[in-house]
């Protein structure tokens, strides 16, 4: 079981690798795609400038971006369009690698018989998962947001590769201090909304540089950002994402203190791990209110989302590695 | 942050104005300080100010550490010392922000509440002229329209509704504002709980060896470390008795722990002896204190006979250094060799041992390192030492040690070599006094404490956590509805200037011509579609995917 599992990891990030190669075509074709399209008969050529904004106008006012309708493959254009299918099958390619991640996941709990999140390495891998289910998600509902794909893609194959390079171990079972229902509540909820912020973590970035982009900066990294989606639905999606994980992070918080309080006898103690938890919260609640108070400028507010996620990497590989503490479950001498 | 300019500008003022001049400045520092920005500052700088709490090691997470950097940068650590950065989190400037920060929260919190419980027992204002104007409108044809039955469509949906003649205004979503206050106000609550504990609260650290003859009882000399509550008097604390009785630990093969559990007679002031049990993640409980288990170690009994045949025994604990549980500590027996036909004491003959517990030992030397943390091999390293332990000086030394300054002096010799001692082995010294190691006894070490704050933060969580959702998640909006009179059709041009529905033109006359607009008064993608389906009711048909907003579905929260 235990082999079976890290096959399947293996699998998985080349199967996230090879979507990220589609998604890259995608890319690729569909910046020349809007280039050949203004060449071609007006109707065609209207809805290949406004889907992929093109460089034209120093800003992409056409609505496209936020409408799943005018996406760039409307209609008969779709069919002949290569970079769409490249698109498509790097969605299928993910769901694809997120159904052997998770396959990877359940062998392992099953191997290990307890939840598989007992170390970094496993940790990695079920925050990663959360991150991947929470984007086929959001794709299901949003179509238009495709082209982050790439972005995702990346940095799935970046995590699951550092976590099979950096943090494997053996399966073990868990320290007593691990063992506690309040552990499966803790850990389980840290881990999702930890997922969440992952896949907030996204639009965020794509945001700033669709932002940068929308007024007039060009050259790297604006222009990557010249085919995802407008700005203000970039900006909705990364507030909504967060409004959702900050709960969601706030009880497993709670959750963890109960637990210190049963484990070590007192609910906060400053551990490392326990002060890098209360500054990504902060971060973030920062992040929230910076959205909410009108004179702090939307991008101002997202790159304190941005930080609050390098807050949670922090905590989840510096804090671990660098730092001696109670949560040191990491599993690495 | 926004620069206040009042005093450039404002013109020589006569001294007898100053008065008021402090009263501008203060007041302007109070919005200042009360400002989102302000408090979005404060916050960002908490943050920053948490970090030397996880870089530096900190005394309430780890005195040995402290001690460490001390050691490590002399120069630097009494420096760091001083502005508290190994007590990050009781330091001046860490308390000055959060104080700062919960003041401007109070600040912020207390009109604002004022202002929601204003809005909660208001009624909705009224519609506005032109509803044309609103983000949603629409003109619909509804069959014996009235105000009342408008009303009860929207009451049913939970509406806050007011009806004044032909005008219906409607708004829900208070809840919004009541959970993002509670959720604010909770946060004053968990620094209250967390204060209360620590006024009122204590703890204290010990370790426990299993047997009657070592039982602990709560007061404060039998904690090694304890740290009391200012309002907390040492005379105050619960009384109760712990023995242990018996301790069970059990590893895999590879060392790991796996499970812990210390059995303990309990004798609570007043009550019969009860046994308990109690574990990792599961204190013993006990009225007024609870008990946690925080390790656990191996205590070797040793047993001296002295020159005058008088055996003496001790177990002492020894402190791991490993996770195989390796051990160190000392077997000290200051009151060896006294004369007991005289009482005579001689104070450089007394004896004591620095000892090296391996349960497991390996086959061959170097006995160093323990193989296992179970008692597989169990062997004992003995150093034998006979002097003057120092003990009398009045200086407190540690029970884990040797007085190092004894042994530099002189008045502490080491007699002999090492030896190692398996269980039941004995040793003969030099001067025909015997060594035994006898087994060992398990030992744990326990964390006593009284927390009053924590079911006050526990309830204050719970709330921070409905209202976070509430807020996060509720929307605030009004919609209005005014019949127009005349009933039937072709009032298009005096309708508000909104266009009228063809199909409105075929109506009956026991139809009339309903004005609707919707304001969402936070954002809310989902709002269109809300009202859609709203006007639908109304109207009296369900269909509202014909108007479903193509983007953004209703997120289902209301
Ligand atoms: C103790 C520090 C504080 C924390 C941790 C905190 C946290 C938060 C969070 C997480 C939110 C977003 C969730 C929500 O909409 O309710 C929020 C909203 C808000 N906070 Fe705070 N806050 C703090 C202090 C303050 C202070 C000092 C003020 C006033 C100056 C304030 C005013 C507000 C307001 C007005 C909102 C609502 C924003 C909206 O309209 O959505 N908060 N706060």
């Amino acid at each position: 079981m235990s082999a079976l599992s890290d096959q399947l990891v293996t699998f998985a990030i080349l199967a996230y690798l090879v979507a990220m190669i589609s998604h890259a075509v995608e890319y690729a074709l569909g910046n020349g795609r809007s280039a050949r399209a203004r060449t071609v008969a007006a109707p065609a050529r209207e809805l290949a400038t406004v889907g992929a904004g093109s460089g034209a106008g120093p800003v992409d006012a056409g609505p496209s971006g936020a409408n799943p309708a005018a996406a760039p493959g409307a209609a008969g254009a779709a069919r002949r369009d290569p970079g769409r299918l490249a698109g498509l099958i790097g969605v299928g390619l993910t769901a694809l690698a997120a159904l052997l991640h998770l396959g990877a996941l359940v062998a392992r709990g099953v191997a290990a018989d307890r939840m598989p999140w007992g170390n970094m390495y496993e940790y990695v891998l079920t925050v990663s998962f959360i991150g991947v289910a929470g984007w086929l998600a959001v794709l299901a509902k949003r179509p238009v947001l495709r082209h982050l794909g790439l972005f995702l893609t990346l940095v799935m194959v970046l995590l699951l590769a550092f976590a099979e390079m950096v943090l494997y171990v053996e399966i073990t079972p868990l320290i007593p201090a691990l063992n506690s229902y309040w552990f499966v509540i803790h850990v389980s909820t840290v881990v999702f909304s930890s997922g969440i912020f992952l896949l907030g973590f996204v639009p965020a970035v794509m945001y700033l540089m669709r932002n940068g982009y929308e007024s007039g900066r060009r050259g790297f990294p604006y222009d990557l950002a010249r085919r995802v989606p407008k700005a203000a639905t970039l900006e909705r999606l990364t507030f909504g994402l967060h409004a959702f994980a900050f709960p969601v992070f706030t009880f497993a918080v709670i959750a963890g203190a109960i637990w210190a309080e049963a484990a070590w006898g007192r609910p906060w103690g400053w551990d490392p791990k326990e002060t890098w938890s209360f500054i990504s919260w902060v971060i973030y609640a920062g992040y929230l209110h910076a959205r909410a108070t009108p004179s702090v400028k939307r991008n101002v507010a997202v790159w304190i989302a941005v930080l609050g996620f390098a807050t949670m990497l922090m905590n989840l590989f510096g804090v671990n590695i660098f730092f001696e503490g109670l949560h040191s479950y990491g599993g690495l001498d | 942050m926004a620069i206040v300019d009042d005093p450039v500008q404002a013109p020589p003022q006569p001294p007898h104005h100053r008065p008021n001049a402090l009263l501008a400045l203060l007041r302007n520092s109070w919005r200042q300080l009360t400002s989102m920005r302000t408090a979005l500052i404060l916050l960002f700088l908490l943050a920053v100010a948490a970090i030397p709490g996880s870089v530096l090691p900190q005394r309430g997470v780890n005195p040995e550490d402290v001690n460490g950097y001390f050691r490590e940068h002399p120069d630097l650590a009494p420096v760091l010392d001083r502005i508290g950065a190994f007590e990050v989190f009781g330091s001046v400037w860490f308390s000055a922000i959060y104080l700062l920060l919960f003041t401007s929260l109070v600040g912020c919190i207390v009109p604002r509440l004022r202002d929601h419980v204003r809005a909660l027992r208001a009624v909705p204002p009224a519609a506005p002229k032109r509803m044309d104007r609103l983000p949603q409108h629409a003109l619909l044809t509804v069959p014996d329209a009235d105000a009342a039955t408008i009303a009860a469509v929207l009451r049913r949906r939970r509406w806050r509704v007011r009806v004044t003649g032909d005008e219906v205004s409607a708004e829900k979503g208070y809840l919004k504002e009541t959970g993002n206050l509670l959720f604010h106000l909770s946060l004053i609550a968990v620094l209250v709980g967390v204060a209360l504990g620590s006024w009122y609260g204590w703890h204290g650290n010990r370790l426990l060896v299993a047997g009657a003859e070592n039982a602990f009882c709560n007061n404060r000399q039998q904690f090694s470390e304890a740290q009391l509550g200012p309002q907390v008097d040492a005379a105050d604390l619960p009384r109760f008795c712990l023995t242990l009785t018996d301790f069970q630990a059990r590893f895999l093969p590879s060392g790991q722990p796996e499970s812990y559990n210390a059995k303990v007679d309990v004798e609570e002031f007043g009550r019969a002896v009860r046994p308990a049990e109690f574990s990792v993640n599961s204190p013993l409980r006990l009225d007024g204190a609870n008990v946690y288990l925080l390790g656990h170690g191996y205590a070797p009994i040793i047993r001296y006979t002295d020159r005058f045949g008088q055996a003496q025994t001790t177990s002492a604990p020894f402190l791991s250094k490993d996770g195989m549980l390796t051990s160190e500590g000392i077997a000290a027996f200051p009151d060896a060799n006294v004369d007991p036909a005289t009482g005579d004491r001689k104070p450089d003959l007394q004896v004591a041992f620095e000892g090296l517990y391996l349960p497991t030992a390996p086959d061959a030397p170097p006995f160093t390192r323990s193989e296992h943390p179970e008692e597989r091999n169990p062997a004992v390293w003995l150093i034998a030492y006979r002097g003057n332990l120092g003990l009398d000086a009045g200086i407190p030394g540690s029970v884990y040690e040797l007085d190092q300054r004894q042994v530099r002096n002189g008045q502490l010799k080491q007699v002999g070599e090492g030896k190692l001692l398996r269980a039941g082995e004995k040793w003969t010294l030099d001067d025909g006094t015997t060594v035994e190691f006898l087994g060992t006894e398990p030992y744990i070490t326990l964390s006593v404490r009284y927390d009053p704050g924590s079911t006050m933060m526990l309830a204050s969580c719970a709330v921070l956590l409905l209202g976070l959702m509430g807020s996060l998640f509720g929307r605030r909006r009004r919609v209005w509805f005014r019949v127009l009179p005349g009933g039937a059709t072709g009032g298009a041009p005096s309708a508000g200037g909104l266009p009228v529905d063809p199909a409105a033109g075929s109506t009956t006359g026991g139809s009339s011509l309903v004005q609707a607009g919707g304001l969402p008064r936070t954002e809310y993608p989902g709002f269109a579609a809300e009202f859609a389906e709203l006007v639908a009711e109304v109207e009296g048909r369900r269909g509202p995917d014909d108007a479903r907003d193509r983007d953004e579905k209703p997120e289902g929260a209301d």
